[in-house]
């Protein structure tokens, strides 16, 4: 599954991690994430994130 | 009015005595925008002042070079209180190159008419030499907006911290060894609590960034520039960064017919066991930044408030909207008060504790028009409760460390 970066604070989404903190289980992809779910850092939606290349 | 940090490094900011609501933080002792002129072969200033301070920024700047000589001005940040001066300074020295990040500069494109300014953009680790001097860049996203970077001179190990290890503290002195130490690091815990508590996991990486630094003195963007106590504040951010709990106590409430009080003041003679120390805070007579203040180092914490058409106080509303946004970590605690008729406060206090990531340790405490002995004394008991929990809290930390 791939890591996503937060386009405004650099933020990386690792689904394996998940973001237990805001009731995201490790696992979840991205594409799975609510749409409500904001950056746990600086708050922005899913489309300021962006893949991270390998 | 300038001070020397090192020779050829001069402090040029601006002290502003009569502040007394920074974006509703109630700055008591005013607070200052620091601002820093480094001369060499080529010369550099660091960050400006709020925009209704900019001629004073420009006068001390003049009375050590001539602006026609300033080749750098380096953005560390573009919020207003930092950068809201840039615009004057490219004004006044149309020949100086704005050396920041692309974040920031993208901000100040959103406050200012940036379509003549010469750029040069930077990212951590670059340097810029200006002669017998080097500056390296360190970026710092969320220290305290994403384009927040911090700026390091390897030469004298100086480090512009930015808004990390700030305070809002108007002094006639520059230096912490020049000030009431206690009162210096009063100020940058209430800074960090009302400022940048919420961004504790960036602040985190930025320390451990800094410490791979040969740092001898922090010069943050507000307040006292540190030299001779740097331990004590590092020490204290390693705290606070987890919100590491202490033995304490606190009981916040707002009242409407002293029954909420009441149970505030039971709850409170309740937690006051020994080893703990219980804070009593009446919303109204205190503001928001003492609750954001004092919620930092508390372990648990209750809030009070009496049903008011239906729901909570507004001004308690108030005070949990601002400690949500900041984010207080590993906090326990409950909600309690009074009603009349219908209830409504106390659980709409706990829904806002539990959006905050609060452990909710009990149900919403509540009395119907006056607390009856039996109420009172179940506050005293879920006040002791409280200082049972803050103490296992506090030992559960330091036996982690």
């Amino acid at each position: 599954m791939k890591k996503y970066e937060c386009n405004v604070c650099g933020y990386i989404y690792d689904p394996e991690q998940g973001d237990p903190d805001n009731g995201v289980e490790p696992g979840t992809a991205f594409e799975d994430l609510p749409d409500d779910w904001v950056c746990p850092e600086c708050f922005v939606g899913k489309d300021e994130f962006t893949p991270v290349e390998e | 009015m300038t001070r020397s940090l090192f020779p050829n490094i001069d402090w040029v900011g601006y002290v502003d005595w009569t502040v007394r609501d920074f974006h509703g933080y109630q700055t008591r002792r005013g607070s200052s925008y620091n601002s820093y002129l480094i001369r060499d072969t080529k010369n550099a200033l660091v960050d400006t002042v709020k925009a209704p301070y900019a001629c004073h920024l420009l006068k001390s700047v003049t009375e050590l070079l001539p602006l026609a000589k300033l080749d750098y001005l380096v953005v560390n940040h573009a919020e207003p209180d930092h950068g809201g001066s840039v615009g004057a300074v490219v004004k006044a020295c149309p020949q100086v190159t704005v050396v920041t990040n692309k974040k920031c500069q993208a901000i100040l494109s959103g406050y200012h008419d940036t379509s003549n300014w010469n750029w040069q953009l930077v990212g951590t680790g670059d340097t810029l030499e200006l002669g017998n001097r080097t500056l390296t860049f360190l970026e710092t996203p969320m220290v305290h907006w994403p384009d927040s970077m911090m700026t390091y001179v390897s030469q004298d190990g100086l480090l512009f911290s930015m808004d990390g290890f700030g305070q809002h503290y108007a002094s006639c002195h520059r230096f912490d060894d020049e000030e009431p130490i206690e009162t210096v690091l009063a100020e940058a815990k209430t800074y960090y609590a009302n400022i940048i508590m919420w961004a504790g996991k960036p602040i985190q990486r930025a320390l451990e960034a800094a410490s791979k630094l040969d740092i001898k003195m922090i010069a943050p963007s507000h307040g006292t520039i540190w030299r001779s106590h740097m331990d004590r504040i590092l020490a204290a951010y390693q705290d606070w960064v987890v919100c590491k709990p202490s033995p304490k106590v606190l009981v916040v409430y707002d009242t409407m017919w002293e029954s909420t009080a009441m149970m505030a003041r039971a709850i409170l003679e309740g937690a006051s066991q020994p080893g703990i120390t219980a804070k009593l805070l009446y919303i109204r007579a205190g503001d928001y930044t003492e609750l954001a203040t004092e919620t930092l180092d508390a372990a648990t914490i209750a809030v009070g408030s009496p049903t008011l058409n239906g729901g909570m106080m507004p001004v308690i509303g108030g005070g949990l909207t601002y400690l949500k946004g900041l984010r207080p970590i590993c906090k326990a605690g409950f909600s309690f008060g009074s009603y009349g008729w219908s209830k409504g406060g106390a659980a709409a206090v706990q829904r806002e504790l539990e959006e905050t990531k609060f452990e909710i340790l009990r149900d919403p405490l509540e009395c119907q028009y006056r607390p009856t002995p039996e109420v009172l004394q179940e506050c005293r008991e879920a006040g002791k409760m409280l200082a049972d929990k803050a103490l296992a809290l506090t030992c559960a930390v330091e036996s982690k460390s």
